[in-house]
């Protein structure tokens, strides 16, 4: 026997047009700790028990047309993460048909962040759901720098100041990292645009900064070291993706992010 | 108590998947302490990942929760460079619900699955803060209970326990709450302890270990004695008499992160009788009890609707057994929710044609490999271990399975089983020959896995009289199959290590004199001992050295009829003579027929406890009772009015 039809394959997907959700969503609380691989498994699930009718790859092993952002850091937070998903059913103007969606109801864009955010696990909240036609760049193209806070344990803020003055001063900064089992030494100097002391507290120090994601992406955790070296980072939050669009940087959605105390106090 | 979250949160990004820490699973209930109400904390002492998919664990939370004297929560054992971290910065081990400090519940439940979990026990209780040994904890310390098939023989643990839980757990839970809550109301007063644990061992299924003197003449055990008169001399477990009336878990809990089994489970039965002899499972959970097919086909539905799991295993020992396997199947392909993507998969699948056109109608589009469990080489040795099933049966489903598409088929063989021949254990390497012969007429690349483990006798069992082969013995067999099937490249060889053969066996079959080594082990730093990487036997070795143990002894050594065995005053359903007569049987080569279809040969894990198979049909399914090797007409023949109670139906609904 072989698989029943599958109802949300596209048959001709050459000849469709391809319906496109963009989701902005955040990460927060203890599902910070989940992995990149985790949460997309956490977002498969949350198709089937919403019902909504995700486009599905073809062949033996179909899986839901859906294209990820640039991965977060185990143990990051983030308020600005992106997925795209394909949706098999076309979207009546504002609309999404509703013939695949659970109890056959239609749905408006309006109600789709609460019914996709209730389908997924305390912590992760769908902010901002945007209809488009027709394939775009991926997310992982388009985002070219992250902007992110981050904290620094035990750090006393007067030298955190000189730490960032003297980090900001410097020509290079050669870093070596595990990539795929081997060492890698590069300068991520020029991938720092932008590092600032932004609180502090008996926690330490949190710093904001604006880090390129292209050729790799840079993470905050790789200033640790040369900021304060043997002390430990905090929490660490992607507060935007950007992409850069005739000169000027865009996120890849615009929404009014809802701010971290409201997704704070609904995780953990 | 307070959650600990704000203590462990900093550690979390100094270990490796931190997610094993953060619970948050959808399904997860987040219990009401309230001040009079007991509070369990259920742990499977493992990984998160290993322990999560427990549906014991997950069965008794939903049902303790749903009480209103009790509440439960969750723990597992923390991997050692989370154990470590937790030491240094002097933070308890923690539930997940809540984050809180598992010392601080008002008892401990340990799911017992296996026996090289034991030394992790220790280290979770250690992690807790509460004393090791019973004898130290006072009234304020956590009451730790055990329950799952290893405690069926609970004397290696006796040092470390305060409670044994023998057999279903879903009544019994509620029964220890019960005692327990009154007991907490009057404020665990000074020397309460041992008369609450003197009031626990009047609830069948309780087992108290330090109310049994153990006494030794040389090595053999002299008696086994309570040391009150009210305290029984034979402890029996329970046993639910109808699943119908536990649908549990209700709410599977989903997990955050890759864990195994990462499915929805539905238990469809429990208890088989089979009668495979080197079986524990088979013998302690007999009778059989169905679940209706209804309440299957809604547990199913409800809980891939809730979950968004997109795979189902119908659980059980024996899945193709099922009576309503059938309408199961197709109501769970019919329903228009799964879209056709749902894949349910049949554990433990049976070698027959039956099984495999049962395979054919769940497995989607992609289908690789198909596994069977013959379990020995020879039909002679199948007739010993009460495997019935002829050659021609198993190249018939393996026929009909390459047939149908599947192009890998695995096979899994124990060796080692009693009388084994050296003949009986290469002929495993020529079944496996004959089967890649039939799947090349259909698929050039057919192939065959063979899955070789070392057999170890488990109590309450035919086989707990026999002694062990020897871990030479057992590489020495696995030896003969790998010279065997080391020319033909389509058949793939894998073993199991004999070495952790030798300690499961040890541990399955020891007594209290255990408690010692086990301890000795944990403190050595064995852990984690059913992990590859952890697992020591050195370790063991020192161990029964340094109390003045033989390993031969307790492993190699064949028992006497008349010995007195360590478990002989837990009851799990089969009356001693019972399993003697058919470890007797078995070494004459005689098989014994299903008892859910044939005659009734009382051994006691009915009549002894009032209840019945639950069974939806009144006729063996399609293949036999037993396989094709078993004339069920003519056992009825003999005595066709001697019928099992066999409830006929659906059961009480």
């Amino acid at each position: 026997m072989t698989a029943a039809p599958n109802p949300h394959a596209d048959a001709n997907k050459h000849d469709r047009v391809i319906h496109v959700l963009r989701v902005r969503y955040s990460k927060a609380g203890k599902v910070r700790f989940t992995s990149h691989r985790d949460v997309a498994r956490m977002w498969e699930r949350a198709f089937r028990r919403s019902g909504l009718p995700v486009a599905r790859t073809e062949g033996f092993t179909p899986r839901p047309r859906v294209s990820f952002g640039l991965a977060l850091p185990t143990g990051y937070e983030s308020v600005g993460e992106y997925l795209d998903i394909v949706v098999s059913a076309p979207p009546a103007p504002n609309e999404l048909d509703g013939a695949g969606l659970a109890n056959g109801r239609r749905l408006t864009a309006a109600e789709l962040p609460e019914l996709l955010t209730d389908a997924l696990p305390v912590g992760i909240e769908v902010q901002a759901i945007e209809f488009r036609v027709g394939r775009t760049a991926s997310l992982q193209e388009l985002v070219t720098r992250c902007r992110w806070t981050f904290e620094i344990r035990d750090l006393d803020e007067a030298v955190a100041h000189v730490a960032v003055t003297k980090l900001l001063d410097s020509t290079s900064i050669p870093t070596t990292r595990q990539h795929k089992g081997k060492q890698r030494t590069d300068d991520i100097r020029p991938a720092i645009y932008h590092l600032t002391v932004i609180d502090s507290g008996a926690y330490g120090v949190k710093f904001e900064t604006e880090l390129a994601a292209k050729p790799r992406v840079v993470r905050p955790s790789e200033l640790v070291p040369v900021l304060a070296p043997a002390h430990e980072m905090g929490v660490a939050v992607r507060i935007k993706q950007l992409t850069e669009q005739e000169g000027a940087a865009h996120e890849p959605l615009m929404c009014n992010a809802t701010p971290a105390p409201y997704v704070q106090a609904r995780a953990s | 108590m307070t959650t600990l979250w704000p203590r462990i949160e900093p550690l979390l990004p100094r270990v490796q998947k931190p997610a094993r820490y953060i619970g948050l699973e959808d399904g997860m209930v987040v219990p009401d302490h309230g001040a009079h109400k007991v509070s369990w904390a259920v742990m499977y002492p493992d990984t998160y990942e290993i322990g999560l998919p427990n549906q014991g664990i997950q069965i008794l939370c939903e049902v303790l929760n749903e009480r209103d004297d009790a509440v439960a929560e969750r723990a597992y054992t923390p991997w050692p460079d989370m154990a470590s971290q937790l030491r240094s910065c002097n933070v308890p081990l923690f539930t997940l619900e809540t984050h809180r400090a598992v010392g601080d519940f008002d008892v401990i439940g340990f799911n017992l699955a296996a026996e090289l979990v034991y030394t992790n026990v220790l280290e979770s209780l250690d992690l807790a803060g509460v004393p090791l040994r019973q004898q130290d904890r006072v009234d304020t310390d956590p009451i730790v209970v055990v329950g799952g098939h290893a405690s069926f023989n609970p004397e290696p643990m006796a040092d470390f326990v305060d409670v044994v839980a023998l057999g279903d757990g879903e009544e019994l839970v509620g029964d220890i709450s019960q005692v327990l809550q009154g007991w907490k109301r009057s404020g665990k007063p000074s020397g309460s302890r041992q008369r609450v644990l003197r009031e626990l061992a009047q609830i069948q299924g309780c087992y108290i270990p330090s109310l049994y003197d153990v006494t030794y003449e040389g090595d053999h055990i002299a008696a086994i004695e309570p040391k009150f008169s009210d305290v029984p001399e034979v402890v029996y477990k329970r046993t639910v008499a109808d699943l119908a009336d536990w649908p549990y878990p209700k709410n599977q809990l989903v997990p955050l992160s890759e864990v195994v089994h990462d499915r929805l489970n539905v238990e469809v039965f429990r208890g088989c009788t089979r009668g495979c002899r080197f079986c524990q499972a088979g013998m302690i959970t007999r009778p059989v009890r169905e679940r209706p097919a209804e309440q299957v086909s809604s547990l199913i539905s409800n809980g891939l609707r809730r979950t968004g799991y997109d795979e189902v295993t119908l659980t059980s020992l024996s899945t193709a057994d099922f009576s309503g396997i059938e309408s199961v199947v197709a109501a769970a392909i019919a329903d228009p929710l799964t879209c056709g993507d749902t894949t349910i998969s049949l554990p433990s699948l049976r070698v027959d044609a039956f099984t495999v056109g049962l395979a054919d109608k769940v497995s989607n589009a992609r289908r690789s490999g198909l596994t069977f469990a013959p379990e020995a080489g020879t039909w002679r040795m199948r007739q010993i271990i009460n495997k019935l099933i002829l050659d021609e049966d198993l190249y018939g489903a393996v026929e009909s399975a390459y047939s149908q598409g599947w192009k890998r088929m695995k096979l899994y063989f124990l060796t080692g089983l009693p009388s084994e021949m050296d003949e009986d254990t290469t002929a495993i390497a020529d079944l496996a020959a004959n089967c890649v012969e039939i799947g090349k007429s259909h698929n050039k690349k057919a192939s065959v896995t063979v899955s070789l483990g070392g057999f170890v006798p488990k109590a309450h069992t035919p086989f707990q009289w026999f002694g062990q082969n020897s871990a030479e013995e057992l590489s020495r067999k696995i030896g003969l199959v790998r010279e065997a099937t080391r020319r033909n490249p389509r058949v793939n060889l894998k073993w199991h290590d004999a070495k952790a053969s030798v300690v499961e066996g040890l541990v399955s079959r020891g007594d209290r004199r255990l408690g010692r080594v086990i301890e000795h082990v944990w403190r050595h730093g064995g852990v984690f001992q059913e992990w590859g990487e952890h697992f020591n036997l050195d370790l063991w070795h020192d161990a029964m050295a340094a109390n003045g143990l033989s390993m031969d002894f307790y492993v190699t050594r064949h028992r006497r009829e008349d010995e007195i065995l360590p478990w002989q005053h837990i009851h799990a359903g089969l009356h001693s003579d019972f399993l003697w007569q058919d470890w007797q049987d078995s070494l004459a080569g005689h098989g014994i027929p299903d008892c859910r279809w044939t005659p009734c040969y009382d051994c006691g894990a009915c009549t002894e406890y009032g209840v019945e198979h639950v069974v939806a049909s009144p006729v063996p399914p399609a293949g036999g009772s037993q396989g094709t090797g078993q004339d069920i007409a003519a056992v009825q023949a003999v005595d066709g009015a001697n019928w099992v109670p066999v409830t006929l139906g659906s059961g009480p609904s």
